[in-house]
């Protein structure tokens, strides 16, 4: 059953993505990609991968299609003709797609518990959650503090994306020259009853939803990545409902720096705590009189981070945009 | 060891990336100090860890406390320490002599935003040469080629955007391609640390996957190095961003990638896949050949002078190649030293086209008239900076390229030919250095362009202590020789032989 379904997934997914590549009108494409995406995160899900899932389901699906659709809003729908040779970049794609199923012949047979991926370091994952910092999600400890260089790495890159967003379109025309706002930006769908009374209803739930998820990492899937998504999902619906501007009035963006920023700053804050404790960077052990408690704590806080960083940008990216179609 | 000195691998990246949010909460105008007093602090820590290498051997590091392979490993070996010594020696040359040609460039408005995606590309080239671990590679190289994406697009010239663009696209296939390669490896022997993976590979080695991965690597981690051909992103990159944004990526950015392609290689691969050694020289030598050629031949005949000079970039990312593709002791030496050595001329001469700019706009070679005269301090240290380049005797340059003739002359025969390669090469580059001090010594100065140039002091500081350092590499090049014989012997410890 598993396997018929997973079949059905990715083909449909096949499917999609081939009409990606093939609509010429960009709104379209844009729509797909939303729709791809939640067909990884079915299949994600389909291989028991709840936390991978999650994050697709929130990110690609969801904040990547709105930032996408903001984009387009200041270019045009219909894609330009390309310049450049087709049939060169589908012999180049093929012969890698070929390479890349030719190897997953000989890959090790789904579920295999002699696999290396689950018999050479996952048993240690396993044992020591438990031994160091007793909390039932494996993915969390593994994200939050065995690989937590990287995880702080990843913040790193979000804000590096979120950097150059800023960058690139605070400047040139059309930022902030005192021109004057259009009805759309002040009044969003506030003349529209029905989308904005259902709209309103939801956003109490949706931040709700990411505030569980921010704080129940350890518990079940979720963590700052998911949580981040889903409270920018949050204010962006209510940006659309009652006005961009209404919005940006709530979070000004020297508030939404400061998330970006103070995000990535309490993240490697806890890391240099840890070594002015006398651990080594991000070990969270010493944060506390007992090791299990300072591993909790550790996770905790930087999960933290994680969500104020992510949030942070993704809405700085939202309003960058809509300020240069202002 | 006191406890500071072994939290070094960590400080080293921490400092410049945390940092970079500090900066964006600071005041504006102090952007530019806190990025340059992070960047020397970086370097500090640099030449301290390199210290420590040449004196009690390689460095390791367990990020949380946690035992490798099961957390993160850094590790700091010769050739980590003297890439780390350029990077972060690039980015202090650069931070303290630019703030004026960087001022010129970037709009005092979003000048935080520039200074903490330059700390974030220094932190994410650190934090790549300072890495023991496949997977974490891979999050910083994301980290600096976001970040440097934003310094090229951070000039004034409109040109700029679509030459990020071809580099963002080209680089984000770069990565995929060693992600893709990295999560093959994975799935057949289920570890993310490079000498764990060493250890493991063995068994599953001859497999599909691991074929595969090896190819994905390569080709992935040579675009992003620019090896020829897979250098069409480089020159126009290098050409429209900020004069300092070019020197300081010029100087290290694509080394950082022929690092860890030089690293997974042979410490992963090499020793491992029956006949690696034989296909890695058969399918890079070419290559690099063709990149000298190819290179130093476009430079010859271009008329903008970045552009020249990053066209003789890609030829000199064909000498590194060259001498790893001999996997020999000899050739290792030649290639990392050249590393050091081309870091330091080219990071000269772009310092000193930022320093020439002002009076050359345009910066096509009939821009320069007259620029012995007009600038001849900031002149005279282009032409040291440039005869390193070629490898003029008494210059760093001459000292790899020696290397390089001496590892060629241990194959024979077929030695002479890639001698004659490398000869070939220097006469080309003769003539493109040339071209623009013919323009400098002897061309008018363009019509209403200012007569002399107004160099600032840091910058006149900074381009003399690369071109002096040129000088002093050149005649003693111990320090660097030492990291780089002890790097290439820990290259090849990997190799059978």
């Amino acid at each position: 059953m598993t396997v018929l379904l997973g079949i059905f997934l990715l083909t449909l997914l096949l499917i999609t993505a081939v009409a990606i590549v093939r609509a010429r009108n960009l709104f379209v494409a844009v729509m797909l990609m939303g729709i791809a995406s939640l067909l990884i995160a079915a299949s994600f899900l389909l291989l028991d991968a709840a936390d991978v899932a999650l994050t697709e389901a929130a990110v690609g699906a969801g904040v990547s299609t709105v930032l996408f659709l903001s984009a387009l809003s200041i270019t045009s729908e219909r894609e330009r003709a390309s310049s450049s040779r087709p049939l060169v970049s589908l012999v180049v794609v093929t012969a890698a797609a070929l390479i890349v199923i030719d190897s997953a012949f000989d890959k090790p047979r789904f579920g295999d518990p002699e696999a290396p991926v689950h018999s050479h370091l996952s048993p240690w994952y396993i044992e020591k959650t438990q031994e160091h910092m007793e909390i039932p999600n494996i993915v969390t400890a593994v994200l939050g503090s065995f690989r937590g260089y990287d995880t702080l790495g990843e913040v790193f890159v979000v804000l590096a994306a979120g950097i150059g967003v800023l960058f690139l379109l605070s400047s040139g025309p059309g930022f902030g020259g005192g021109k004057s706002t259009p009805p759309w930006a002040q009044a969003g769908l506030r003349h529209y009853l029905i989308p904005r009374v259902a709209g309103r209803l939801l956003i109490p739930f949706i931040l709700l939803l990411g505030l569980y998820i921010q704080f129940h990492g350890e518990y079940g899937p979720g963590g700052g990545f998911q949580a981040g998504a889903i409270i920018a999902a949050a204010v962006i619906l209510y940006a659309l409902l009652e006005g961009e501007q209404h919005a940006l009035k709530i979070l000004p963006q020297p508030v939404l720096t400061g998330l970006m920023a103070g995000g990535a700053i309490l993240y490697g804050g806890i890391g240099v705590i840890g070594m002015l404790l006398g651990g080594n960077f991000l070990d969270y052990s010493v944060l506390a009189a007992d090791p299990v408690k300072g591993q909790q704590r550790g996770i905790l806080l930087i999960e933290a981070g994680v969500g104020m960083t992510v949030t942070g940008v993704l809405l700085s990216i939202f309003h960058s945009f809509a300020a240069r179609r202002r | 060891m006191s406890p500071l000195a072994a939290q070094m691998p960590a400080l080293q990246v921490v400092v410049p990336m945390l940092m970079a949010p500090f900066v964006l909460l600071l005041p504006k105008g102090l952007s530019w100090a806190a990025a340059a007093a992070a960047s020397l602090l970086a370097f500090g820590i640099a030449a301290q860890l390199a210290a420590t290498v040449i004196d009690s051997g390689p460095v390791a590091y367990q990020m949380g406390s946690w035992p490798a392979p099961y957390g993160i490993e850094l590790g700091v070996d010769a050739l980590g320490a003297l890439l780390l010594v350029v990077v972060t020696g690039a980015s202090s040359l650069a931070l303290v002599g630019g703030r004026a040609s960087l001022a010129a460039a970037v709009t005092e408005e979003r000048e935080h935003y520039f200074y903490a995606a330059w700390l974030l590309a220094l932190a994410g080239l650190a934090g790549i040469a300072v890495s023991a671990d496949a997977f974490n590679i891979f999050v910083f190289m994301e980290i600096s080629s976001l970040a440097s994406y934003v310094l090229v697009a951070g000039g004034p010239d409109r040109r700029a955007l679509p030459a990020v663009f071809k580099y963002l696209m080209m680089g984000t296939v770069g990565a995929t391609f060693y992600l893709i390669g990295i999560g093959l490896i994975y799935m057949a022997t289920g570890t993310l640390n490079l000498a764990d993976m060493d250890l493991r590979i063995a068994g599953v080695a001859d497999k599909e996957p691991i074929l595969a991965a090896a190819g994905f690597i390569t080709v992935g981690l040579a675009l992003k190095a620019a090896i020829f051909p897979l250098h069409v992103w480089l020159p126009n990159a290098y050409t429209y961003a900020p004069h300092i944004a070019t020197a300081f990526l010029a100087a290290c950015a694509t080394k950082v990638s022929l690092y860890v392609l030089l690293r997974f290689d042979f410490f992963v691969f090499q020793q491992n896949l029956s006949g690696h050694a034989l296909q890695f020289s058969a399918y890079l030598m070419p290559l690099a050949i063709l990149g000298i050629l190819v290179g130093s031949g476009v430079a010859m005949f271009e008329r903008n002078v970045k552009r020249l000079l990053a066209f003789s970039s890609v030829a000199q990312i064909g000498y590194i190649m060259l001498g790893a593709s001999l996997v020999s002791i000899g050739g290792l030496t030649a290639a990392t030293l050249h590393m050091f050595n081309h870091a330091l001329a080219k990071g000269g001469l772009f310092l000193a086209i930022a320093a020439l700019a002002p009076v050359a706009a345009g910066l096509r070679l009939k821009d320069m008239g007259g620029m012995a005269r007009r600038a001849p301090w900031t002149f005279a240290a282009f032409v040291v900076a440039g005869l390193s380049l070629i490898g003029v005797p008494g210059t760093a340059g001459f000292v790899s390229k020696w290397y390089l003739i001496s590892a060629a002359m241990e194959l024979g025969a077929p030695g002479i030919a890639l001698i004659g390669v490398m000869v070939l090469g220097s006469l080309m580059a003769v003539v493109y250095v040339w071209r623009i001090v013919e323009s400098a010594c002897f061309g008018k100065p363009p019509e209403n362009a200012a007569q002399a140039a107004a160099v600032p002091r840091p910058l006149g500081a900074a381009i003399w202590a690369a071109a002096l350092a040129n000088v002093y590499f050149g005649i003693a090049p111990g320090l660097p020789l030492r990291l780089s014989s002890s790097a290439a012997a820990s290259l090849l410890g990997h190799v059978p032989t």
